[in-house]
């Protein structure tokens, strides 16, 4: 196993009731990676990055995030989660705080740091999502596009080493989409290390350096993107790519 | 096909709609055959309900007198009834020479509800945090006493509408806190917790209050050792908050539903503990999605105070019940309904109030998320 590794997976089991949804999954993730998970629905994309942040608890194997593996120890959890951080596809901003609230209630109440100094860092990172003009407004009031963009800020402002993106453009208007993607293309060339389950194609192969394709609860295939998307291996990965492309 | 260009629609604003007071009547009260006819009917209605009202309460109205003669004209209300006994019906049988304490509290309650109702600039955060905490404990100086060479008074004196809104706040502000507890404990992870909380609601909900009310005062002295030695008016106080906790834990519980997964996922995912999840994320959140709900079980408890006429108390519905078997009121019926219009009145008062203040809550909250 690579000593290198800021995420490692070892044989990774899970069961939702009777469905076997991780199946002997095994991953070793670089820091400073960037991988591109995808595959069809209920393959268990979302399951598996999931429980990196133990979101979802793994019933069988090792998780090891950071040097620190993942039990019921809820030391370790908050450890990993104060490490880790994490967007969702439905975006997931606290309806009742404004935008500035948002991004300072985890740095007030997790890293402790006084609202002021909190407030400084939640602005230098809304200027970076290009947004601060909003900070003052409710999540209510903003597009899906620009609510994305202050969950990626919120995210950040916890300073992650590593970031989960969880479908994260798929709730978005078209048009809205790429202004979300710029903002994880910046990130990816800043060297952060991420997870991204996602099925836009040019964003995987501007950024990934490996690419996941799983089906039905394990990893059937993985790639470099531009290999993988012109030349799929699997009968599975053929297929899937084809139903995406002819969408 | 030739492509098709149509010119750029420049924004306008919308027709007017001020067609002036009758236009809003016509296209409101009279727009077809159909709606005229119910607006007319309405009209009739209004006009029978109201002049009805107007000449049994105010023009055959009899005002003042002692006893049930003084209400001879029995085509009208017999508010004497009221006038005459007012300080019954407000102060109960708290001691006559002490009743400007009952004042103070007035006073002070009323000073209380106006720090939430309206603004103060600045000081608006301090004026009602220190409202909220000094009142109950300036409220219970002033009723009970025995402090600062203030005589002593038994809470067995309170009655009326003093003892209706002590026993409301007492049950409202102690069974809020408690329904909390107990909504987050039946909806914890920890199965024991979540079952004992669940049993705790049930039984208190499933059992009727008549029971509570009487099992506290009777039984509670052979259950807990010097149990006699708690005073009847603090039991009734306790079984109050307890099986009223039971209904705002549901209240609550029902709020907390109401909040997506995604906000206790992201919560977690930011690195929050429970508690802080629970107090700066979910809570804020599902108690105002109760509010309605909230309201709705406040003025049911304001309502149901007339339970302790049980335990020989009477609140203000059981002292007004109370005082028309005085023997000079006995007389014809018109007294006794005129007596309840009364208690109405009152009632409504104070729960259209609740109600009122509560879509001032949500429409504030609205206001700041959309």
């Amino acid at each position: 196993m690579n000593d290198q590794a800021i995420i490692q997976f070892e044989n990774v089991n899970k069961w939702f009731g009777d469905f076997h949804v991780l199946r002997n999954v095994n991953l070793d993730v670089a820091r400073g990676e960037k991988i591109v998970i995808c595959g069809p629905s209920g393959s268990g994309k979302s399951t598996l990055i999931r429980c990196i942040n133990r979101l979802e608890e793994h019933q069988e194997g090792r998780i090891v995030v950071d040097g620190v593996e993942l039990t019921d120890d809820l030391k370790n959890i908050d450890k990993i989660r104060s490490e880790v951080g994490m967007v969702f596809q439905s975006f997931n901003l606290f309806p009742h705080m404004t935008v500035l609230e948002n991004l300072v209630v985890g740095q007030h109440l997790v890293r402790r740091l006084p609202v002021e100094e909190a407030e400084g860092v939640a602005m230098t990172y809304l200027e970076r999502v290009k947004i601060a003009d909003q900070a003052d407004k409710y999540p209510g009031q903003l597009s899906g596009g620009q609510q994305q963009r202050v969950a990626i800020a919120r995210s950040l402002c916890m300073r992650p080493r590593i970031m989960l993106f969880d479908e994260v453009t798929s709730a978005l208007d078209p048009e809205m989409v790429k202004e979300v993607l710029d903002v994880m293309i910046d990130l990816a060339n800043e060297g952060m290390t991420m997870l991204v389950v996602t099925h836009e194609m040019g964003f995987a192969r501007e950024v990934a350096d490996r690419v996941m394709f799983m089906d039905e609860g394990q990893v059937i295939e993985e790639n470099e993107p531009g290999p993988f998307f012109d030349n799929p291996q699997s009968d599975r990965a053929k297929l899937f790519l084809s139903q995406i492309l002819h969408q | 096909m030739q492509p098709i260009l149509r010119p750029f629609q420049e924004q306008r604003p919308p027709p007017s709609q001020s067609t002036g007071f009758i236009g809003w009547l016509g296209a409101n009260f009279f727009s077809s055959w159909f709606n005229t006819l119910v607006t007319l009917f309405l009209l009739w209605v209004i006009y029978q309900i109201g002049s009805f009202v107007i000449s049994w309460g105010f023009i055959n109205a009899n005002w003042v007198g002692d006893s049930a003669k003084s209400c001879a004209n029995t085509d009208g209300a017999c508010w004497a009834f009221v006038t005459d006994r007012w300080q019954l019906f407000v102060y109960g049988l708290y001691p006559a020479e002490l009743r400007w304490r009952v004042d103070v509290f007035y006073v002070l309650g009323a000073l209380t509800i106006s720090a939430f109702l309206f603004s103060f600039g600045s000081i608006t955060k301090k004026f009602r945090l220190t409202m909220f905490i000094g009142f109950p404990i300036a409220a219970y100086i002033f009723l009970v006493g025995g402090v600062f060479g203030m005589a002593p008074v038994s809470p067995e004196s309170f009655g009326g509408l003093l003892l209706t809104l002590v026993i409301a706040s007492v049950g409202i502000f102690g069974s809020i806190p408690l329904g909390l507890i107990l909504a987050l404990g039946r909806t914890s992870e920890l199965k024991v917790i979540s079952k004992v909380c669940t049993y705790f609601i049930e039984f208190w909900r499933g059992v009727p209050h008549i029971a509570v009310i009487v099992m506290f005062v009777a039984l509670l002295p052979i259950f807990i050792p010097d149990g006699d030695k708690i005073d009847i008016v603090v039991r009734a106080f306790i079984a109050f908050a307890a099986f009223n906790s039971a209904y705002m834990a549901e209240v609550f519980r029902g709020g907390l539903q109401s909040i997506p997964a995604g906000q206790f996922e992201a919560s977690k995912a930011i690195g929050l503990s429970y508690w802080k999840m629970m107090g700066y994320i979910i809570l804020p959140q599902a108690i105002r999605n109760s509010v309605p709900a909230l309201v709705n079980t406040c003025i049911s408890i304001f309502k149901e105070t007339t339970i302790v006429l049980l335990i020989g108390f009477s609140d203000l519905l059981g002292i007004i019940h109370l005082s028309l078997e005085d023997p000079r009121w006995l007389g014809p019926p018109h007294i006794f309904s005129s007596a309840y219009v009364f208690a109405a009145i009152i009632y409504f008062v104070f729960t259209y109030g609740m109600s009122k203040y509560s879509v001032r809550l949500e429409n504030r909250s609205n206001i700041q998320q959309h």
